[in-house]
């Protein structure tokens, strides 16, 4: 846990303060985002944790103990970092690069090996293949990659992060992210993440702090963020698609309806599953198998005109499916994509849970839709 | 063919000729390459003194030979203290301007990813600035070396030995064949010191 | 503030060097030893000063005049196959000692003060080439094309376009070539062709200090003094 009191950070030379009397609870093991635009303050508030910037005022406490009193050295020993630019060392191999710190704090040598190669394999590059390069011969993402490695190379509890994923291309930037919140999910750092860019902060946040000049203007988590900014500039950072960002937060399996489109065992013949089809919505069922694993779909008109045959003889894939997991913007776009009022829903192993329908989608965020007109 | 047959009689003297003539400027180079990188490292902590020091080495390397020899002459007498004293000062320029401009152009995400990991200074000098500036200061080495090559030739005026002597000695018995055997050894050292210089530029050089 | 500064730098360091040369002078030749003093004379002193000078300045101009040309016409398309070929021997005679070369042309021509001028003006012609091929070189293709789809001449591109821009560049030639020149004219001396080396080379063997720190004295501050004015001949035109 992190807290920030009364934290004030004036530059010399300059007439407002940078931050000025900034009050903040980072939750342990939770990523928060510090977002705003650019001279708001967020990155030096992010220095003044790992004492790259020393405050002028107030006091920052990890753990319950103020930070002034550790020294600044091994204070950042125990704190990643990740810059935007990387800033790798060329001259080590990427091996020597993510052992930096463990080497700083005098690890035996074969465990730092071993940690290496678990970090490599962490954060998705093959041991062998990458460990004796040089960051010269490694792409954009892959660089990124190994500065998130060497930044949890200690496995130190709190990491920052400034803009990690700010320099790569768009979709290299989305895998990153995905990729990250999965070490994340298993690994439940403390994170401070910062960046402008608001579709980040909502995707990767836990808690997003809004700064601007210097000042926290919104402390929520990403959902109470989108249904309730607190004025006109947080509204404004948010964007006019507002609804649209929530349903990025919000997982199909909250929105799932099992009761509109029911599933047949694929043995079943036509006759007996045509009774089925008076209880789905849609006139068109699910096809299961025996272990409940969705197999395709019969559409209405289908057990009309066919003779008597298992449904598994006219049962038709569709790509209308999604994991119980993705968002409900996945599901939309799905939806809006093969033009269907729903998308089926299934887990992680392929079972048939249920459907996602555009009713349920637009019932979820009339609230929001509401107010925006009002 | 009289060149030939000059260097084939002389050959014991010029070897250690060309012995004193390397040992000169290797233990020049050795003290100028210490006190060079001490020097540009110190300045890249203390802006003004790197203004000052650079402009110091300029001016020093202006000066001609001649008067440097003459001017410390009379502070550490005939011999070998002056040669080796005027080469050092000549050869400290480029390796202290090389050394302060190398750290200089590091990138400083680089010192700030450092900074920030928890190294402290003393680990970010030895373990990231000194390695990454090893080629530039390596190319100040090679310039310095081939010049003070050449430089140490006049050293032997003032009786610090080397080559040099060939040429004295050959000018005051107008002897075209000893002249033309230092000159020949003085441009091959330097040479060949180039090359190696350059091939050790190129080893330590880093793929960016 | 700073530009007000910095002009008075372009006056004030030429005034302080001939400040200091002058007092050193003074001092020296006031303070001379009776051995010296017979040589430590102002007509002395004003001839081998004015023996240094012409040689620089003799040497300097002819190889301006021959290197600045020869480096324009061998960065022309036609010379491409044989410019590597010049830039090696440049290389190579740069790594040739500058006392070698002056004993070399002794051998060959004599003592006496034109062999030292020959020596010193082949030696100086070696930075101002070399300047003047990579200056030539250093200009983007992409103008050249430009002034030329423009339909500028050839001589005319060459005199507007080239020379201006290659100009700090062949400009840094001739300041280290007039340096070296400086330099390698104090070892002038030992072929018999006078200048300040002489005052250091009699000092030395005389082992009097105020003629050796005369001759030095006066070297470094004409080395420094030249240094300085084509320093600011680079950055100013």
């Amino acid at each position: 846990m992190i807290r920030l009191e009364n934290v004030t950070k004036h530059f010399p030379g300059q007439d407002h303060p940078a931050v000025n009397n900034l009050n903040m609870l980072i939750p342990e093991g939770e990523i928060c985002v510090l977002v705003g635009p650019s001279g708001c303050g967020k990155t030096t508030t992010m220095k003044m944790i790992n004492r790259l910037i020393e405050p002028t005022e107030g006091k920052i406490y990890i753990k319950g103990q103020d930070t002034a009193t550790i020294d600044a050295i091994k204070l950042r020993l125990d704190i990643g970092y990740v810059i935007q630019e990387i800033g790798l060392f060329p001259h080590l191999t990427i091996a020597e690069n993510i052992a930096t710190v463990p080497r700083e704090k005098g690890w035996p040598r074969d465990l730092i090996n071993q940690r290496v190669d678990e970090l490599l394999t962490l954060v998705g590059l093959e041991p062998e293949k990458y460990r004796h390069r040089k960051p010269a011969d490694l792409s954009g993402g892959q660089r990124q990659r190994v500065g998130v490695a060497r930044a949890m190379a200690a496995d130190p509890p709190i990491l920052l992060m400034d803009e990690p994923f700010g320099a790569v291309d768009p979709i290299t930037r989305a895998r990153l992210q995905n990729e990250f919140l999965e070490i994340q999910a298993q690994m439940r750092k403390t994170i401070i993440f910062v960046t402008h860019d608001i579709d980040e902060a909502i995707k990767m946040g836990d808690k997003i702090a809004i700064m601007r000049d210097g000042k926290l203007v919104q402390y929520a988590p990403p959902g109470e963020l989108l249904s309730s900014p607190a004025d006109e500039f947080v509204g404004r950072l948010l964007g006019p698609n507002r609804t649209i960002k929530r349903l990025n937060l919000i997982a199909v399996r909250e929105a799932l309806r099992s009761d509109l489109l029911p599933a047949v065992p694929s043995h079943l013949s036509s006759e007996e599953a045509r009774l089925l089809l008076k209880g789905s919505k849609f006139n068109v069922l699910a096809v299961v198998d025996r272990r409940n694993s969705l197999t395709g779909f019969v559409r209405g008109e289908q057990l009309k005109n066919s003779s008597v045959v298992p449904v598994s003889e006219i049962a038709e894939p569709s790509p209308n499916v999604i994991e119980a997991e993705a968002t409900l913007n996945e599901a939309l776009s799905l939806m809006l994509g093969c033009g269907s009022q729903f998308v089926a829903v299934v887990s992680k192993k392929g079972e048939y849970k249920g459907v996602v329908t555009l009713g349920s989608l637009l019932e979820l965020v009339k609230e929001d839709v509401k107010e925006d007109v009002a | 063919m009289e060149l030939w047959h000059f260097i084939s009689e002389r050959w014991p003297t010029i070897l250690s000729l060309t012995g004193e003539h390397v040992l000169l400027v290797l233990v020049a180079m050795v003290v100028a390459i210490i006190l060079g990188v001490v020097l540009g490292v110190a300045v890249t902590y203390w802006e003004p003194g790197a203004r000052a020091v650079l402009y110091l080495c300029q001016i020093l390397m202006t000066v001609p030979s001649m008067a440097m020899f003459g001017i410390l002459l009379p502070l550490l007498g005939i011999g070998y203290k002056t040669g080796v004293a005027a080469l050092i000062l000549y050869a400290l320029l480029p390796v202290v301007r090389n050394t302060y401009t190398g750290i200089r152009a590091i990138d400083p995400a680089v010192l700030e990813a450092a900074k920030g990991m928890g190294l402290g200074e003393w680990s970010i000098l030895r373990r990231i600035k000194l390695p990454l500036i090893i080629p530039v200061v390596m190319a100040g080495i090679r310039t310095a070396t081939v010049m003070i090559v050449g430089i140490a030739a006049i050293a032997a005026f003032i009786g610090a030995g080397g080559l040099g002597e060939l040429i004295f000695r050959g000018i005051s018995r107008y002897n075209r064949q000893m002249i033309l055997a230092g000159a020949i050894f003085i441009s091959a050292l330097a040479i060949c010191f180039d090359l190696i210089l350059k091939q050790l530029e190129y080893r330590y050089g880093i793929r960016s | 503030m700073w530009r007000k500064l910095n002009r008075l730098r372009t006056v004030l360091v030429p005034v302080i060097l001939l400040a200091a040369g002058v007092s050193a002078t003074v001092y020296f030749v006031e303070n001379a030893t009776p051995m010296a003093a017979r040589l430590l004379v102002y007509p002395n002193v004003l001839r081998v000063l004015g023996q240094h000078l012409l040689l620089v300045l003799v040497s300097s101009l002819l190889a301006i005049a021959a290197a600045v040309p020869l480096g324009i016409i061998i960065s022309r398309p036609a010379f491409r196959p044989v410019a590597p070929v010049i830039e090696g021997i440049v290389n190579i005679g740069q790594t040739v000692p500058s006392l070698a070369v002056l004993a070399l042309f002794m051998t060959l021509f004599g003592l006496g003060f034109q062999t030292a001028v020959f020596a010193l003006w082949l030696y100086s012609l070696l930075p101002i080439l070399r300047n003047t091929y990579a200056g030539m070189k250093s200009i983007g293709p992409e103008i050249i094309e430009a002034a030329r789809g423009m339909g500028m001449k050839a001589h005319r591109i060459l005199s507007r376009i080239e020379l201006p821009l290659a100009f700090p560049i062949i400009m840094a030639g001739i300041r280290t070539a007039v340096v070296i020149n400086v330099g390698t004219a104090t070892l002038a001396s030992f072929i018999g062709a006078g200048g300040l080396g002489d005052f250091i080379v009699t000092g030395i063997s005389l082992r009097r200090t105020e003629l050796i720190y005369t001759g030095a004295a006066l070297s470094a501050l004409l080395a420094i003094f030249f240094d300085d004015l084509l320093a600011r001949l680079e950055k100013y035109v």
